[in-house]
C-alpha cells in the first residue's frame, strides 16, 4: 500500500519521526482499536486515534449525548444532545480523517456480547466509568489474549495502566474484585475536571499508538497516577502478575465472565444518585 | 524510620503497620485500597499485621471510574 501524496502530508509529522515513520503510519493505518466508551475518557482517545490515522476504530456505548456529559465529552457537541453518542463520535472521527472505517456499536457491554465486541481488534482501550464494566473488560481480554488499556478519573485525579496478557499483572491482579455499589465514589458524586478526562485519555490513546507501532515502554507492569492539583505523575511500578489472580494465574478460579452489578457515573436528570 | 510512600520520604514511627500508615496517610475507604510493600501485594488480611521496614517503598493503589456508561 502506498501512500497518496494527500495521506503523505497529513501524516508528515509522525513519519518525520524516527520512531513511526512510513512503516509506523502504515502499521497504524492496517491496525484496529476498540474504545469501550464514548466519555470523558473515550472522547479524547477516539479524536486523537482517528487523527492519527488507526485504520479501523470501533466505538462501543449504549448512551446518548446529554447536557451534563459536554463539560468533558469533547467529542460532542450541543448540537448532539439526544443523538446516541456512538453516531455523534463516529460524525466527529469521520469529520477529523476520511481515511477511518468507524464501527459503531450500540450497546453496552455484557458477558454475553462482550468476546464478540473484542475479537477483531488488536488493542482495546476501557474508557468506561464502573467497575463492574472495567473487571469484565479485564477478565474478557484475558481470556482473548487482547492488550488493553485501563484508566479512571475522579475529581482531580487519574490513572492508567496497560495490561498485555501473559506479559505483565492484569487489572485483578492488582484490585481483585469489584468494590460494592456506592463504596467507592464515583465521578458523579464527587465530580471530575473535565480536562483530567483529556490528559488520561491521550495518554491512553499514545499507549495505543505506542503498542501498535512498537515504539517505546508501556505501562505494562506500571500503573501512571496524576494529580492535577500538585501537578505530579507518580509511576507506580506493580509486584508482578499474582500466581493467585483468579484470572491470569497458575490456577484461575474465573473461567467465565461475569455481569457484575452496580450504578454507573454519567448523572442523568431525573436518575436517582 | 525512613520510608517511602507514594514517591515520596516520610519520617514514621518505628514498626508502623500498614494499617497504622493508611489511617495517619487518611487514605480515604482504606477497605477498597490495595497495597503494595517493595513492589509485593500485602494481603488485606495482613494490613493490621504487616510491619514497615526502615527504606521500605509502600505504594496505595486506589479504586478509580470514570469515563462513561458502556
Ligand atoms: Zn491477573
Amino acid at each position: 500500500m502506498a501512500f497518496t501524496n494527500e495521506q503523505m502530508e497529513r501524516y508528515s509529522r509522525h513519519i518525520i519521526l524516527k520512531e513511526i515513520g512510513v512503516k509506523g503510519q502504515k502499521k497504524l493505518l492496517a491496525s484496529k482499536v476498540l474504545i469501550i466508551g464514548a466519555g470523558g475518557l473515550g472522547a479524547p482517545a477516539a479524536l486523537y486515534l482517528a487523527a492519527a490515522g488507526v485504520g479501523t476504530i470501533g466505538i462501543a456505548d449504549a448512551d446518548a449525548v446529554d447536557l451534563s456529559n459536554l463539560q468533558r465529552q469533547i467529542i460532542h457537541s450541543t448540537a448532539d444532545l439526544g443523538k446516541p453518542k456512538v453516531l455523534s463520535a463516529q460524525e466527529s472521527m469521520e469529520a477529523i480523517n476520511p481515511d477511518v472505517q468507524v464501527n459503531t456499536y450500540q450497546e453496552f457491554i455484557t458477558s454475553s456480547n462482550i468476546m464478540d465486541l473484542i475479537r477483531d481488534y488488536d488493542f482495546i482501550l476501557d474508557g468506561t466509568d464502573n467497575f463492574p464494566a472495567k473487571f469484565l473488560i479485564n477478565d474478557a481480554c484475558v481470556m482473548a489474549g487482547k492488550p488493553f488499556s485501563h484508566a479512571g478519573i475522579i475529581r482531580f485525579k487519574g490513572q492508567l495502566m496497560t495490561v498485555i496478557p501473559g506479559e505483565g499483572p492484569c487489572y485483578r491482579c492488582v484490585f481483585k474484585n469489584p468494590p460494592p455499589k456506592d463504596a467507592v465514589p464515583t465521578c458523579r458524586q464527587a465530580g471530575v475536571i473535565g480536562a483530567m478526562a483529556g490528559v488520561i485519555g491521550c495518554l491512553q490513546a499514545l499507549e495505543a499508538i505506542k503498542y501498535i507501532t512498537g515504539t517505546g515502554e508501556l505501562l505494562v507492569g506500571s500503573l501512571l497516577t496524576f494529580d492535577a492539583l500538585t501537578m505530579e505523575f507518580h509511576k507506580i511500578r506493580l509486584p508482578k502478575k499474582d500466581p493467585d489472580c483468579a484470572v491470569c494465574g497458575e490456577h484461575p478460579t474465573i473461567t467465565k465472565l461475569i455481569d457484575y452489578e452496580q450504578a454507573a457515573c454519567d448523572w442523568k436528570p431525573g436518575e436517582k444518585v | 524510620m525512613k520510608i517511602t510512600v507514594s514517591g515520596e520520604t516520610k519520617d514514621v514511627a518505628d514498626g508502623i503497620t500498614v494499617t497504622e500508615l493508611m489511617e495517619q496517610e487518611k487514605v480515604e475507604t482504606p477497605e477498597y485500597v490495595s497495597v503494595s510493600v517493595n513492589e509485593e501485594f500485602i494481603s488485606r488480611g495482613d494490613f493490621s499485621s504487616t510491619k514497615l521496614k526502615e527504606g521500605d517503598t509502600v505504594e496505595f493503589l486506589y479504586f478509580m471510574g470514570g469515563g462513561s456508561a458502556a
